[in-house]
């Protein structure tokens, strides 16, 4: 096995760790909050994806206004989503939640299917991330680099926000207590809005950053959110920092069996998840409620 | 999630108003549509099965009915197996899968179930895509239809519909036997309460996992019917969309009725013959009816219309 190819496909893994650890952060967040197990968080990948697309295409604003427009827009569309059909079925058991976002993700798969169709669109890599490092033992494109360091650092941010922040313990605070918190004039129905539209901003930010690497289409979401619903049942929602690890540990262990055994890599994640339910059924990081 | 069934006694005559229009039907209407709705039907009332009696919602219910597809069509195409044979070989195969997934699903509770069920699918669909048998992206064609009972041609229209009219009115009943029998009440406790059934002596993982083999086993059913019916098992029976579909049936007919699922799958395989020459995705319509049906109606069509006439009679009395 050339070592060239290994390290390729372990970088290839990284990234679609670091993809994963965005996702079921986000996951994680609306979850604690909401209660509602966000379905719909591959359409919003997709979504950041297609409008960085748009914005690149129809206005001409390049790849790094659109890494920040991108998932605010994302977000905003969250932020109404929430507001309007989620508020509704808070006070139903958690299933209709999914089912719900379900709905939202089908629909909007569907409208942009509708408009784009399902055919691939490529988005180019920016000029100041084009071309590689020549490492000596292997070539680094830089974007891919980026990709891993931007991801990374945004889950950090989020971790950091979360546990070492004033907003981050109102928010923990509204995750294990919501009566309580609102007893102390804490206005939870907003940070409950504010939540939904930052976890599904980070799928968004997760689009955007994939655009140059996978095609951008109305269907790349999907499957995405089922391998991260697997990570989320490995890992548990219960910590952010498990949840990046997770993460990341199974983009990586994808990556070595392209190298060692192509044709199962994409089951991969759904073995490791038949086994921890084996030997440890609340997940690694889970308590069992 | 209650359960709303109708009285026995104002039950029979309904029953037999639904079975002379399903023998009158196929003079109507295109017999292989009809058929299709059956297999969608069944498959409906396989799900809810589950989701009405334990509350437990499956999101990979696909992966019986496709995998049984598969499996029937392949016996049926390349190992000449006659009709019968073939849909035990389909329902066999989707009942052992139930049972490995079953039991790997119930550890966890709530959502975490659904979620697992829905990887676990995803995993049948990636087999399905790579095993040598399943004809990858253009799925198994052709499959031979053969003879009921190696008599009856099931190339023709009327024979097809009613063979798997027979079929899904036995599996009907059976669903229907099993929710009222003592353990669907067993079932209905857990549901209620686990941990109360559980200090009562049942244990409550056993049942469930019983619930769900009989479940996947139905679903199976259904799409072994289903693949020898249209000659054809492809990977959209074993995509999550299917599970999907198979839920918004489900809910939009009426969780937890008899007849519900039914009505569900009507109305959706009817939208969906119509949607194709649309050039509207049929995803853009579900999603919308999914979203409404959450919001607005939970009940789905026969619970408000039983709810409905709960109320009448409630004035009249």
């Amino acid at each position: 096995m050339p070592i060239q190819a290994l390290l390729g496909q372990l970088l290839v893994g990284l990234i679609n760790g670091s993809f994963y650890a965005m996702m079921s952060i986000g996951l994680a967040i609306i979850f604690g909050l909401l209660g509602i197990t966000n379905i719909a968080q591959g359409a919003f990948y997709m979504m950041g994806a297609f409008f960085s697309w748009l914005l690149l295409r129809e206005a001409g604003i390049g790849y790094f206004y659109a890494l920040v427009l991108s998932p605010l827009i994302v977000g905003l569309i969250g932020a109404a989503i929430e507001r309007t059909l989620l508020r509704r079925v808070y006070k139903l058991p958690h299933e209709y939640g999914l089912l719900l976002t379900f709905g939202i993700l089908t629909f909007t798969q569907g409208l942009f299917i509708y408009i784009f169709q399902t055919a691939g669109r490529p988005y180019p890599v920016p000029t100041e991330l084009a071309g590689g490092f020549n490492l000596g033992f292997m070539f680094l494109p830089k974007y891919r680099a980026w990709v891993v360091i931007a991801s990374l650092t945004t889950c950090f941010l989020v971790w950091y926000a979360l546990e070492k922040t004033s907003l981050g313990r109102t928010l923990r605070a509204a995750t294990e207590n919501p009566t309580l918190t609102r007893a102390f004039g804490i206005n939870v129905p907003a940070l409950m809005t504010l939540g939904f539209g930052a976890g599904v901003a980070l799928a968004g930010a997760a689009g955007v950053l994939a655009a140059p690497i996978y095609t951008v289409s109305p269907i790349m979401g999907a499957d995405l959110i089922i391998v991260v619903f697997a990570i989320i049942v490995i890992g548990g929602m219960g910590s952010i920092m498990g949840a990046i690890v997770t993460s990341v540990s199974l983009g990586l262990l994808e990556g070595l069996a392209k190298v060692y055994y192509p044709q199962g890599s994409n089951m991969v994640v759904f073995v490791i998840m038949i086994a921890v339910l084996l030997l440890r059924p609340a997940g690694l990081f889970g308590r069992e409620k | 999630m209650q359960d709303l069934h109708l009285p026995d006694r104002r039950s029979i005559p309904l029953l037999l108003a639904v079975l002379a229009i399903a023998i009158a039907a196929p003079f109507m209407f295109y017999p292989l549509f009809l058929t299709k709705v059956l297999c969608y039907a069944l498959f409906a009332s396989a799900f809810n099965l589950l989701l009405g009696s334990c509350n437990l919602l499956s999101f990979g219910h696909a992966a019986y009915f496709g995998a049984s597809a598969y499996i029937a069509g392949h016996t049926a195409k390349a190992w000449g197996w006659p009709f019968e044979a073939s849909i035990l070989a389909g329902v066999a195969t989707a009942a052992a899968l139930g049972a490995c997934f079953g039991y790997l699903a119930i550890r966890r509770q709530g959502i975490y179930f659904a979620m697992i069920t829905l990887a676990l699918a995803q995993m049948v669909y990636f087999l399905a895509l790579q095993l040598p048998f399943t004809g990858a992206e253009d799925g198994l064609t052709s499959v031979p239809r053969g003879k009921v009972l190696g008599l009856f041609e099931l190339d023709n229209p009327l024979t097809l519909y009613f063979t798997t009219l027979l079929i899904f009115i036995c599996a009907i009943a059976l669903i229907h036997r099993t929710t009222h029998s003592p353990f669907g009440q067993i079932l209905h406790a857990i549901r209620d309460n686990e941990p109360r059934a559980i200090s009562l002596g049942f244990e409550a993982n056993r049942f469930k996992l019983q619930a769900f083999v009989l479940s996947a086993a139905l679903a199976g059913l259904a799409g072994a019917n289903k693949a020898i019916a249209f000659k054809l098992a492809t990977l959209t029976d074993v995509h999550w969309t299917t599970s999907g579909s198979v839920i918004l049936m489900t809910l939009l007919g009426g969780l937890g009725t008899l007849f519900g699922p039914i009505v569900g799958a009507l109305v959706v395989v009817t939208l969906e013959n119509y949607l194709a020459d649309s050039g509207l995705p049929i995803q853009l319509v579900i999603g919308t009816i999914f979203i409404l049906c959450i919001l607005l109606f939970r009940r789905g069509i026969v619970g408000e219309a039983q709810a409905f006439l709960q109320r009448r009679r409630g004035k009249a009395d």
